[in-house]
């Protein structure tokens, strides 16, 4: 399995250096999931607890996430960062619900990581294009007509055609891969900032893809 | 001669280099204000947590310009400042009624039905130290006077709504 790095323009690189996209092919199938993965989400479910939650804002990979979050405007404590977010929902769901396959695959990545994993529908994606920049005037989410408006200078995963996700969101409607009998290509993709080990985000993607069954 | 030589080439302080410098360093300082608060928020969450700011980031991520910067570090340092107060705040509270608590067990009679709970010394629990009266009326007649540690938080639902299913 080998991982390659996205394209970051050239003024984010000169801004934050550290902001890197990697990602992934696979073929996988998305289904339900099997119960060795069930498993597995509730062995992370026991292993998230209220302190642990409290104190992982000061644990050096939120912190870079959450350092980010402020450097590009956005409040962490307002829109959390991808790992406290599903930790809080284990507290207050009181454990980790399997969702499928690949939601199960990204939400293990990450609560074992800290590093957060999306994945995008293989045959909408130029891989070789992808990577992050800021949104022109009068782009769409999804690029097609019915996608919501992006502000100008908003920061957003895309390749060569068009946007696939906000930074830090979920990918456009009809972007992510839908389930299915077959199976079918993924790109998975992680952002990692500053702060976060290279080694922890390719484990994330090692993780995501061994849950998925191709490790 | 070489400054003016500098200034005239551009080189050493071309204004987009000094922008971008200043926003590394707005940047870094945003980075060391965020876990000053991180760990101020830890610290806090004991003693009863830290009160939530109103959230003035906007929906999107994107390049922030150095006034931008300038405000969230401001914001930022505003939070780190409260929050250190507030802490500093309930410790010498804190401090106080640990004070007041060792005085009740030295001297009940004198603090007479005095309360202090656990979370008010810092402690975890739900038990709360009171000053009662040993053997009820006959103890208030005699002055016999006793700190009593009530113990176990109370039920989540209460009894009355169990009962009531």
């Amino acid at each position: 399995m080998s991982f390659a790095s996205g394209l970051i323009a050239p003024e984010l690189t000169a801004e934050f250096p550290g902001l890197r996209l990697h990602w992934t092919e696979l073929e996988a199938r998305v289904g339900a999931s099997p119960r060795d993965v069930r498993r597995r989400l509730r062995e992370l479910s026991d292993r998230v607890a209220g302190a642990g939650v409290v104190a992982m804002r000061t644990q050096p990979i939120p912190h870079a996430y959450r350092a980010f979050y402020r450097q590009v405007g956005l409040d962490p404590d307002a829109a959390r960062i991808p790992g406290e977010e599903v930790a809080v929902r284990r507290l207050l769901q009181g454990g980790f619900g399997s969702r499928g396959t690949l939601q199960d695959a990204l939400l293990i990545g990450l609560v074992e990581t800290g590093v957060p994993v999306w994945a995008l529908d293989a045959r909408r994606v130029d891989v070789h294009s992808l990577g992050i920049r800021a949104a022109h005037s009068g782009e769409r989410l999804g690029g097609g007509a019915d996608g919501f408006s992006l502000p100008a200078g908003q920061l957003v995963v895309a390749d060569a055609a068009c946007v696939h996700a906000t930074l830090f969101g979920d990918p456009a409607p009809g972007h992510a891969p839908a389930p299915g009998p077959g199976m079918q290509r993924i790109v998975l993709y992680a952002v990692a900032v500053e702060g976060v080990p290279a080694i922890h985000v390719e484990e994330a993607l090692w993780i995501c893809t061994d849950v998925l069954g191709v490790g | 001669m070489l400054l003016e030589h500098q200034s005239r080439t551009g080189i050493g302080s071309p204004p987009a280099q000094d922008e971008r410098a200043a926003r590394r360093t707005l940047r870094a300082q945003i980075a060391k204000l965020e876990r000053e608060l991180a760990e101020a928020f830890v610290t806090a969450y004991p003693m009863g947590g830290l009160d939530a700011e109103p959230s003035r980031s906007c929906a999107a991520p994107r390049l922030l310009d150095l006034g931008e910067l300038e405000r969230v570090r401001d914001d930022l340092a505003a939070r780190v400042r409260a929050a250190r107060a507030t802490i500093s705040e309930r410790a010498d509270r804190q401090a106080a009624n640990r004070v007041l608590l060792e005085r009740m067990l030295l001297e009940p009679g004198r603090y007479r039905f005095v309360r202090i709970a656990n979370r008010d010394i810092g402690e975890p629990g739900c038990g709360v130290w009171q000053v009662r009266p040993r053997l009820g009326l006959i103890g208030m007649l005699m002055g016999w006077w006793q700190v009593k540690l009530s113990s176990g938080c109370p039920l989540a639902t209460g009894r009355g709504a169990a009962a009531a299913h």
